[in-house]
């Protein structure tokens, strides 16, 4: 029984983006070694409206336009890193990331390890990446695989404005390089929230189950956790009863809230907006399959956009992406009926 | 000489000498197996780093390049832990993890040797930004070579720093060549300090074998960008007398350049000045160069002495 003193605190509505923004406003209060650096980051407050306020808050010092440089303000930030702040970057879109390829993998990465752990360098790089805005080809592509074949780098991805605010505010305590791949297609998205003190953290690292369910295990990253949760909601009617995990970190996986449900379910699909050859998803059923090849009844299953840049008409991403119909009509196949509730 | 003083003179002729040894020694050992990977001297140039380094206040920063031993030397590192990390040894400043090319000391301000061409310019801006965010009043000083100035993170860098008015030096030593090819497949213009101007601040050239102009330059360039007037570009005119690395049969030369003869020793020509126009003796110069020399015998006995890191080491530092 709850007494009047653990009342829950009030429930309120909570963007995506504004997470993005309380996240940022949170920390920096908290610490002022706290930098914000990127295109239009400034005065004009960013294209989703995400660093609103912060300069006048915080300063031209603390919130600072660059030009448009992705490789010189990424390498700098780092410098800077190197040197007692604690900068977040942002880079518009996740595409540009091969803009400052360098600075990521050769410098950030490694030069804690190659400086003889002489140095930290605890970057934020947060970026608005995959699809479903109609963006096209060079503004759509999730490329979490990547970064998360780096050693020396974080990787998160947030499929929610909660899980945005508690991963970006632990991306910024960390004192590594994390780089945080949120989802365009969620932006505007909001839903309600109880968090009313401004140090909710998210631990890096860990994955969380969203819906728990006994005939098949879901791994679903960004914007498809939403998509797979809708359709397990709607396979239930149906008698299929759906488990859907989130990673949250990319990188370092957390293989064993995964396993753990594979020894429930023995059923593994895995949802992915990034491309699947040399993906997440590989990596996942690889561990599971190194772990114990016969944990699973049936064979693994990657739902993943075609081996193709994402198309730009709305017809044609609506096929690329998968969606809740095709999560469905997937999971179907794999429990058979003779299993379902 | 401006207002150099006899005390301040034998400290730039002694570090130039501690360089040249460190180097020779380098030299030989890697001929000799005990020196693994590849490395990149910088014999020729030491005037570019003493001169540059040594008109720095020891909290200010450098970022260096893959031709960084004088640089780090300069600016205070260890020549035993640097020499132990050639020789990948557990005792080098990276745990025999990083070799030549990324050793840093941060505590003196070394914030890395970097084995990527141009990310030295920067990576420096970073230092100059926390040190205008905290107003420290420290600089940042970015070490390259003429080749770096054809890479995009160079230019970034200079626009960034003019628009921000960082506390930063962009150092080029321009030193005939990049890898295998001269100066002029590089860049289009004969004084690579002009780019400065497009930048809207100050660019010099200097001669890159006179430690004293050089530490001239820097000082005020350092004055300057103190004073928050933001970056000024120096290009060091010098000649780099090993090949790209050692090993390096250098078929490329030009004619000019294997004259080995006539070319300016910018040690032997600072002795010079130290004799004739500041009066100091003979003694005290070659005092100066026997201490280097005892600096260096030592730090080669300690990289030789030194373990090899345990497979442990590896593992070490991948992440905070
Ligand atoms: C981004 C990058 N491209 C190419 C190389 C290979 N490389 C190493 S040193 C070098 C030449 C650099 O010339 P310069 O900047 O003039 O410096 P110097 O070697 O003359 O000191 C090149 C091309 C590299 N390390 N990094
Ligand atoms: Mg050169």
């Amino acid at each position: 029984m709850k007494t009047p003193t653990d009342q829950p605190a009030l429930e309120k509505p909570l963007k995506y983006y504004s997470a993005v923004t309380r996240a940022f406003r949170e920390e920096m209060r908290r610490d002022e070694n706290v930098v914000l650096l990127g295109e239009d980051v400034g005065p004009s407050g960013g294209i989703f409206a995400q660093t609103r306020g912060l300069h006048k808050e915080f300063g031209p010092d603390r919130v600072r336009d660059t030009p448009i440089a992705e490789a010189g303000f990424t390498s700098l930030a780092i410098g800077a890193a190197m040197t007692g702040l604690r900068p977040i970057v942002e880079i518009g879109f996740e595409d540009f990331l091969t803009a400052c390829m360098d600075p990521i993998v050769n410098q950030a990465a490694k030069l804690r390890y190659m400086l003889g752990g002489q140095v930290k360098v605890p970057v934020t790089l947060y970026t608005f990446g995959s699809g479903g805005v109609n963006a096209g080809p060079q503004h759509s592509q999730s490329l979490s695989a990547w970064f998360s074949h780096i050693p020396g780098l974080k990787v998160i991805q947030p499929s929610s404005a909660r899980d945005t605010l508690g991963l970006l505010k632990s991306a910024i305590r960390d004192d590594n390089f994390v780089l945080c791949l949120l989802c365009k297609s969620l932006v505007g998205s909001k839903e309600l929230v109880d968090i009313d003190n401004d140090d909710f953290l998210i631990p890096l690292g860990r994955s969380e189950v969203k819906r728990v369910g006994q005939h098949v295990t879901v791994v679903a990253i960004g914007a498809m956790v939403r998509r797979a949760i809708e359709a397990a909601e709607t396979l239930y009617l149906e008698g299929i009863d759906a488990e859907i995990i989130d990673p949250r970190t990319l990188s370092p996986l957390d293989i064993r809230t995964i396993l753990s449900s594979l020894e429930k379910t023995k059923r593994l699909l895995i949802v992915h907006e990034a491309m699947s050859p040399c993906g997440i998803g590989a990596e996942i059923i690889a561990k599971v399959i190194e772990h114990n090849h016969k944990l699973l009844a049936s064979p693994p299953v990657r739902l993943t956009p075609p081996f193709a840049p994402s198309p730009f008409s709305p017809g044609l991403e609506d096929l690329y992406l998968p969606n809740q119909d095709s999560i469905s009509e997937t999971l179907r196949n794999m429990v058979p009926e003779n299993e379902r509730l | 000489m401006g207002d150099l003083t006899p005390t301040k003179a034998l400290e730039l002729h002694q570090k130039m000498w501690e360089i040249r040894l460190f180097e020779l020694s380098a030299s030989r050992l890697y001929k000799e197996g005990a020196l693994p990977g590849f490395i990149h001297l910088s014999i020729g140039q030491e005037a570019c780093a003493v001169g540059a380094c040594l008109a720095l206040e020891s909290n200010d920063y450098i970022t260096s390049t893959h031709r960084g031993h004088g640089h780090c030397l300069a600016k205070g590192a260890s020549p035993n832990m640097m020499m132990a990390e050639l020789a990948g040894k557990v005792t080098g400043y990276s745990k025999g993890r990083g070799g030549s090319m990324h050793i840093a000391d941060v505590a003196v301000g070394v914030l890395g040797a970097n084995g990527i061409v141009g990310q030295s310019a920067p990576l420096a801006c970073g230092a100059a930004y926390t040190a205008q965010v905290k107003k420290t009043k420290q600089l940042a000083l970015a070490f390259f070579g003429e080749g770096a100035t054809g890479a995009g993170p160079v230019h970034e860098a200079m626009n960034i720093a003019a628009i921000w008015k960082l506390p930063v030096i962009f150092f080029c030593e321009s030193n005939r060549y990049a890898e295998l090819s001269p100066y002029d497949v590089h860049v289009s213009v004969p004084n690579v300090s002009v780019r400065a101007s497009n930048y809207g601040f100050r660019g010099l050239t200097v001669d890159g074998s006179n430690v004293a102009e050089i530490y001239e330059a820097v000082s005020t360039a350092a004055a300057d960008a103190r004073g928050g007037n933001g970056p000024v570009f120096i290009e060091a005119k010098t000649h780099r007398w090993h090949g790209h690395y050692e090993g390096d049969p250098m078929t490329y030369l030009r004619p000019a350049d294997r004259d080995t003869e006539n070319r300016v020793d910018p040690i032997e020509q600072f002795e010079k000045l130290m004799a004739e126009r500041l009066k100091i003796g003979d003694e005290a110069i070659s005092a100066a160069k026997q201490t280097a020399a005892e600096i260096i015998d030592a730090a080669v006995e300690y990289a030789l002495n030194s373990e090899d890191p345990s497979p442990g080491v590896m593992y070490e530092d991948v992440l905070a």
